[in-house]
């Protein structure tokens, strides 16, 4: 049994929130520089370059690079010879984004109740966190802070099987479309296949860690990856929805076995700032 | 055209501004969300809390001021949420509305009316948008935090013109520009 502290998790969880807030990770800037130099449109060049621009100016001063530091979405993977000390993993986790969030002087964006009174907790806690217990003795945390610009415009879309590759891929386009300048284009966009109604947005959720530029080892996941970048970037819906080529900056698909009635199809929208960091402990 | 726009600006004004205008704004502008919207409105009898003839209305809750800064990252937030509230808000007033992404019929139909302009700035650019505040005071609702109505005095502030008085929407005319499909 390998025991990790209470506290220990709690920092790691502060470090993360403050870390993938402010700086951003660098496929997406690479990917940046890439699409400025294939755009079309002048005012799409103009708005990339004032994103890396804000990317600069966000790690230098260590803040964040955009005003909504999001809700926290925390993904562990923890090993069943790990043993937390001194409290609840969950704790553990919460704690962690109430420092960060605090002292890193990130949004609170957080209500108590999400329809009545919505009160701020003003800690941004609860974080929504996602458990997998697998083998071993390490503990992976995975924070994932995730904007609302962007969520509000994911969907889920109960297709039938003889919907087929080409449903998934309509789906997916309708839901770039409808989303056009809301989400702040250049999008990233998860895709969840299979599972059933919550898991398919579990899995669609998951995709948007892999980092742009990695296509699924799947073929058929890689192909509607590809398929769907292609296609999103012909909409003509650019940065900022004002235009260009630079729709999305990447598709990742993820799957799982389904039942034989159905083909659940979750696409998750993110911006260009989609931020993640892990540690192990 | 780029433009260096001054506020207040008048129902005049922001009749002369066009969609595709780069324009830098200098000047007092107001943050104000939903919740902010909201409450002003059920409590306009009492009157707004700003001078709400002329007034820029920025859609954005920043993030909290580090000790030294004027204000936190203060990027825009998504405009549709305020389609409910803004007719009226342009009604009373308001000539200037910043945000991003897509406005409703009835909101562009009141800004033909009365005379608004609605301005994009770059979602997501909250670091870079923060450099041009020079001064954030929380004047209302300091109870709904990143929601409370901040007065900001803003310089030189980027954005460009979406959506004109005359109903012209980038957001229509520029993508068709790059459709391929």
């Amino acid at each position: 049994m390998k025991k990790v502290k209470f506290e220990a998790v709690a920092e790691a969880v502060a470090e993360l929130c403050i870390k993938s807030n402010c700086v951003l990770n660098d496929d997406i800037k690479r990917c940046f520089d890439e699409y400025i130099k294939i755009e079309e449109s002048e005012i799409a060049v103009n708005i990339l370059n004032n994103l890396k621009i804000n990317a600069e100016i966000a790690e230098e001063k260590m803040m964040p690079i955009c005003q909504d530091t999001g809700m926290a979405v925390v993904f562990i993977e923890t090993g069943r010879e790990v043993y937390i000390e001194g409290g609840l993993l969950s704790d553990a986790v919460n704690e962690g984004i109430r420092k960060g969030y605090t002292e890193g002087y990130l949004r609170k964006s957080v209500v108590y109740d999400p329809v009545i009174e919505r009160i701020n907790t003003k800690d941004n806690t609860p974080a929504v966190i996602h458990y997998d217990i697998v083998k071993g003795d390490k503990l992976k945390i995975t924070v994932a802070p995730k904007g609302f610009g962007s969520e509000n415009m994911s969907r889920i879309y109960m297709l039938k099987p003889s919907d087929g590759r080409e449903g998934v891929i309509d789906c997916v386009l309708k839901t770039i479309k409808e989303a056009g300048p809301n989400p702040c284009p250049p999008m990233i966009v998860g895709i969840g296949l299979g599972g059933n109604f919550e898991y398919s947005a579990y899995l669609a959720k998951k995709a948007l860690l892999r980092p742009v530029g990695v296509n699924s080892d799947k073929k058929y996941l890689c192909e509607i990856e590809k398929e769907v970048l292609e296609k999103a970037n012909k909409t003509g819906i650019g940065p900022q929805g004002l235009g260009g080529r630079t729709t999305i900056l990447w598709a990742a698909a993820e799957d799982y076995p389904t039942h034989i009635a159905g083909m659940p199809v979750a696409v998750n929208i993110s911006c260009h700032v989609t931020r993640h960091g892990e540690v192990i402990l | 055209m780029n433009v260096s726009l001054k506020t207040p600006v008048s129902r005049e004004g922001a009749r002369k501004l066009k969609a595709g205008d780069i324009v830098k704004i200098t000047g007092i502008i107001y943050t104000a969300r939903d919740a902010a919207h909201k409450r002003m409105l059920e409590n306009r009898e009492k009157g707004f809390p700003m001078e709400i003839k002329d007034c820029c209305i920025y859609f954005a809750g920043p993030s909290p001021t580090k000790p030294g800064d004027a204000v936190g990252s203060i990027g825009p937030t998504t405009s549709y949420r305020m389609d409910k509230y803004s007719p009226e808000m342009i009604k009373y007033g308001e000539t200037i509305m910043i945000g991003k992404g897509k406005r409703s019929f009835e909101v562009i139909e009141a800004m033909k009316k009365y005379g608004c302009v609605y301005i994009g700035a770059i979602g997501g650019a909250g670091a870079l948008l923060a450099s041009h505040v020079l001064e954030c005071e929380t004047i209302a609702y300091e109870d709904l935090g990143a929601e409370a109505i901040h007065r900001l005095y803003v310089k030189d502030f980027p954005g460009i013109v979406v959506i004109d008085a005359e109903g012209n929407n980038l957001y229509e005319t520029e993508p068709e520009k790059y459709r391929r499909n």
